[in-house]
């Protein structure tokens, strides 16, 4: 569990990922221990050696390869993050969030913490994300009757934050270029449009359900 | 509306480039500086993700390499090609919601096999950008205020998530074609 160095979001994070993680196993395991038992049948366990030796090496290159783009798009995070444009966009889209969240009362500060980490996620600034979304769970927490139980907001908040809409898919942007592609950038476009259906699909079906929930 | 998508995704980079310059320089961020401060970040995130990295490809491609992966695709590609999704993404679209790191391995693996620029490759982009990992996400945001019932959330989420995956493919045809 959680040493008392620690400090509270990494805990809150280490919590979590200690519930995926044997999601995450089992696929795992299963895609080796299937992968051996096939390749016994077809005569194959040359080429999974081979295989597992040559793409354990690719990774590596691969990582190496990655340190420029993750350096220069992280460099640009930390100004935007000094310059507070996290901030600045989120004063501009109060109106939008009041529509979303009609069981919030109006200037709770709740509002404030949901606006600047949807915003901090489609500017695809992960880490100053997380600690405004748990300012926000908590902000709604505390208008929240039944302690056990999640609010409308909480969900619409969630189903938004899960769904985000990016504005920049820096990883796969930085994938693409380390794996040679001739144009990394053209899916920019593409990601957009999807999560903006995502998106929509997810605000309309919290929207119905939270009426039989 | 192809046109449309083409632009944004040329100019997203140098708008976001310039505009967060300026707005930093404007606002007396010092902004080479702060620059430099968050590129030294860029070392020890792409040695973070390294073992995760490692584990990922060496499963997959022990699971390609072995012939699996063949039986796989043609088992559910009956199912994949109803609703016009690739069934080569299928590892990616399984793993997506559950980790991060992980899926990041099984889209390079994609590229190493058929390329970014191929079609599965760009629908692969699209899908690992437009959708999250919600599991770890809904853990961490009710973990932190001990909500347990948590009502419809994860089914409107992987609702969201099926619908970004279609329109990932939809929109791939339409701007790129097949």
């Amino acid at each position: 569990m959680c040493s008392i160095v620690e400090s509270n979001i990494i805990c809150i994070k280490k919590k979590a990922a200690e519930k995926v993680r044997p999601m995450v196993n089992i696929v795992w395991i299963l895609l080796i221990l299937i992968g051996l038992v096939v390749a016994a049948f077809n005569g194959k366990i040359e080429a999974v050696t081979q295989a597992a030796l040559d793409n354990a090496k690719y990774a590596v290159e691969l990582c190496f390869g990655l340190i420029g783009v993750y350096a220069l798009w992280l460099g640009l995070m930390k100004v935007a993050e000094e310059a507070g444009l996290v901030k600045k966009v989120s004063q501009k889209m109060q109106g939008v969030m009041r529509f979303l969240f009609t069981d919030i009362p109006a200037r709770h500060p709740a509002i404030g913490a949901i606006t600047m980490n949807i915003i901090a996620n489609m500017l695809g600034l992960g880490n100053a994300a997380t600690p405004l979304g748990i300012k926000a769970m908590r902000e709604l927490q505390e208008l929240n009757p039944h302690k056990d139980r999640a609010t409308d907001a909480m969900c619409m908040f969630l189903v938004i934050n899960t769904s985000s809409v990016q504005l920049i898919p820096a990883t796969v942007v930085a994938l693409r270029s380390t794996a040679g592609s001739s144009n990394p950038t053209e899916i920019i476009g593409t990601v957009f449009i999807a999560t903006v259906c995502s998106t929509a699909a997810g605000i309309i079906a919290a929207k119905i359900l939270q009426r039989y929930y | 509306m192809a046109d449309i998508i083409d632009i944004i995704s040329s100019f997203a980079i140098p708008a976001f480039i310039f505009v967060v310059l300026v707005y930093g320089h404007l606002n007396g961020v010092s902004v080479y500086d702060s620059f430099v401060e968050g590129a030294k970040e860029g070392f020890v995130t792409a040695v973070k993700v390294l073992p995760y990295m490692v584990a990922m490809f060496v499963a997959i491609s022990i699971f390609r390499a072995s012939g699996a992966m063949d039986i796989l695709i043609s088992v559910i590609s009956p199912v994949t090609e109803f609703l016009g999704i690739p069934a080569q993404i299928l590892p990616l679209v399984i793993m997506r919601p559950m980790s991060g790191i992980a899926s990041t391995g099984i889209l390079a693996e994609l590229f190493k096999v058929y390329g970014p620029d191929s079609f599965i490759g760009r629908v692969a982009s699209t899908v690992m950008g437009s959708t999250e990992t919600i599991f770890y996400t809904l853990s961490i945001y009710f973990g932190a205020v001990g909500i347990k019932r948590i009502r419809y959330t994860l089914w409107a989420a992987l609702l969201a998530e099926m619908v970004g995956l279609i329109a990932s493919v939809g929109v791939c045809s339409i701007v790129f074609g097949r």
